[in-house]
């Protein structure tokens, strides 16, 4: 079953036109990898599905269904709580790492003191930082490293109980073990989320997406099996980025 | 050589300005304090006033210009931050561009002309509608507020352009509304230079003089409400310095020296504020 559908999207900056008429079905329980050279679009289309363009006064036209419904019938704030942004460099909210992780569940239910101790606790722990941060649960959230940083912006999305997950380059300013730890949670969340990951990392992409598009200068290329589309793409361009010869 | 000549130039161009402050605040306490303990605190700290007497008492004063403080940021605290916040989250970039202008010259207009328009306007108002001579705690609390509006809008309106923008995107990508993203994310990341203006609101409002006589009735004693007339430090000073000598030229001194450390003591609190975490 499709989670989301995208029909002929396109979407202009006032005259740059970022997406050019981009058709693409996201699958349920799947990480889709979105890679692509300099804008291509990767962030871009991110920013159409959960309607944050609108801050940056861009326009768009298409259709983007979710669970086959238009995403314009949807409240904008049940919108984006069902779909969750993580962001390249993780963005940490003033206060306490337990602030950070309330702050989503409490703009969008009342909830009691024990009930959000939990949230917070089961939040953290599906997000693999319980361990390291339940004992600074108080603590500001940015005396936190960076990939516990990253990991906590994901925790904090996964408490608003998302559907998908779309991530914006999130392990681009992570160390290695940083970034396995993040990609080891992802597979681990897989069972129950959506993915659609941008990433200018091929490598990350082929080694934990089910699906692969391709995007090049606003223009969906390819879009296939991650193991199809990196041993053999069907397009030349595609070809030459997975080996390196541009972008 | 030439850069030689002009860090020197600029160090000597800052030390004047430290030394001619550290002068200024010198002088005032060695005119001013020998005089506290000559009439001792007892009296220093009572309600007589009638320095060619012997009577220095300054605690109505004190109060009045605490009570006058007070009501100014009561009244240009709520006002200040609701115009920050529009004119940085709510409204279009034309209207910023041609209100923040306005709203910084509104720093300019000289204080006789708000104390001017308190008497004509807001004195008979408040007598008409509350009762009471007019000139009042409420009066000078008003204009006062209003004085200290441009200092509190412009400074909380540049800290809240100063939150960082995945701040914003960070939230809204949460789901958050714009009015949550500015009360739980911008004005907690805004808080530090938020208090920096208020600070300077507050000093401002401490220190005004021409508006205050103007408008607050001047009456020695410790107001019983806000409809009452009031003095403050700065009103005695500058109402009693013209003809004062001896020891009265000495208490109005002393005068300034408390106001002084008023004025310090209320800027610790505030940084204090600003640096809980």
């Amino acid at each position: 079953m499709n989670k989301l559908s995208i029909r002929e999207l396109s979407l202009y900056y006032e005259k740059h036109q970022a997406l050019k008429k981009i058709s693409l079905d996201v699958e349920s329980n799947e990480i889709l990898a979105v890679i692509g050279p300099a804008s291509s679009g990767k962030s871009s289309l991110l920013r159409a599905i959960n309607r944050l363009y609108e801050i940056d006064y861009a326009r768009i036209t298409g259709e983007i269904l979710l669970d086959d419904k238009n995403i314009f019938d949807i409240p904008i704030s049940e919108l984006r709580r069902r779909i969750g942004l993580i962001f390249a460099t993780p963005v940490v909210l003033p206060g306490s790492v337990y602030k950070n992780i309330a702050y989503g569940p409490k703009l969008h239910r009342r909830l009691k003191k024990s009930e959000l101790d939990e949230l917070v606790c089961d939040a953290l722990k599906a997000g693999n930082l319980w361990d390291e941060v339940a004992d600074r649960l108080d603590d500001s959230a940015s005396r936190l490293s960076g990939g516990q940083q990253q990991r906590l912006c994901i925790a904090r999305t996964l408490a608003m109980q998302p559907e998908v997950i779309m991530m914006d380059e999130p392990c681009s300013g992570l160390d290695p073990i940083s970034t396995a730890k993040i990609e080891a949670t992802m597979l681990e969340l897989k069972k129950d989320y959506t993915f659609i990951l941008v990433t200018n990392n091929t490598k990350q992409a082929a080694r934990i997406s089910d699906r692969t598009a391709f995007l090049y200068l606003g223009e969906l290329i390819e879009l296939d099996k991650t193991q199809k589309l990196f041993t053999s793409p069907a397009d030349m361009k595609t070809d030459d980025y997975i080996r390196g010869r541009f972008g | 050589m030439k850069d030689k000549i002009a860090e020197k130039l600029l160090l000597f161009i800052a030390f004047s300005a430290i030394l001619s402050l550290s002068l200024i605040t010198f002088f005032i306490f060695q005119q001013g304090i020998p005089l506290i303990f000559k009439a001792g605190l007892g009296n220093f700290f009572s309600l007589r006033w009638a320095p060619t007497r012997g009577g220095f008492g300054i605690l109505s004063m004190v109060v009045g210009s605490l009570m006058v403080t007070i009501g100014a940021l009561a009244v240009g605290i709520p006002f200040g931050l609701a115009g920050a916040i529009f004119l940085a989250e709510f409204s279009s970039s034309t209207i910023q561009k041609t209100l923040k202008p306005v709203i910084e010259l509104l720093a300019g207009i000289p204080s006789v002309v708000f104390g001017f328009i308190g008497i004509v306007i807001l004195v008979p108002f408040i007598r008409e509608i509350f009762g009471g001579p007019g000139f009042s705690v409420l009066a000078a609390s008003i204009i006062l507020g209003i004085m200290i509006l441009p200092t509190i809008v412009s400074i909380s309106y540049d800290a809240l352009l100063a939150v960082p923008k995945t701040y914003r995107e960070g939230s809204y990508a949460l789901g958050a509304t714009k009015w949550q993203t500015v009360v739980m994310v911008l004005l907690p990341a805004a808080r530090s230079g938020i208090v920096a203006g208020i600070i300077l609101g507050m000093g401002r409002a401490i220190g005004e003089t021409m508006a205050v006589i103007m408008i607050a009735g001047n009456a020695l004693k410790i107001p019983g409400s806000i409809l009452d007339s009031v003095r403050t430090l700065t009103s005695t000073i500058a109402l009693e310095l013209g003809y004062a000598a001896g020891d009265h030229r000495a208490a109005l001194f002393a005068c300034g020296s408390i106001l002084f450390l008023i004025i310090i003591f209320l800027n610790i609190i505030a940084t204090r504020i600003t640096n809980r975490k």
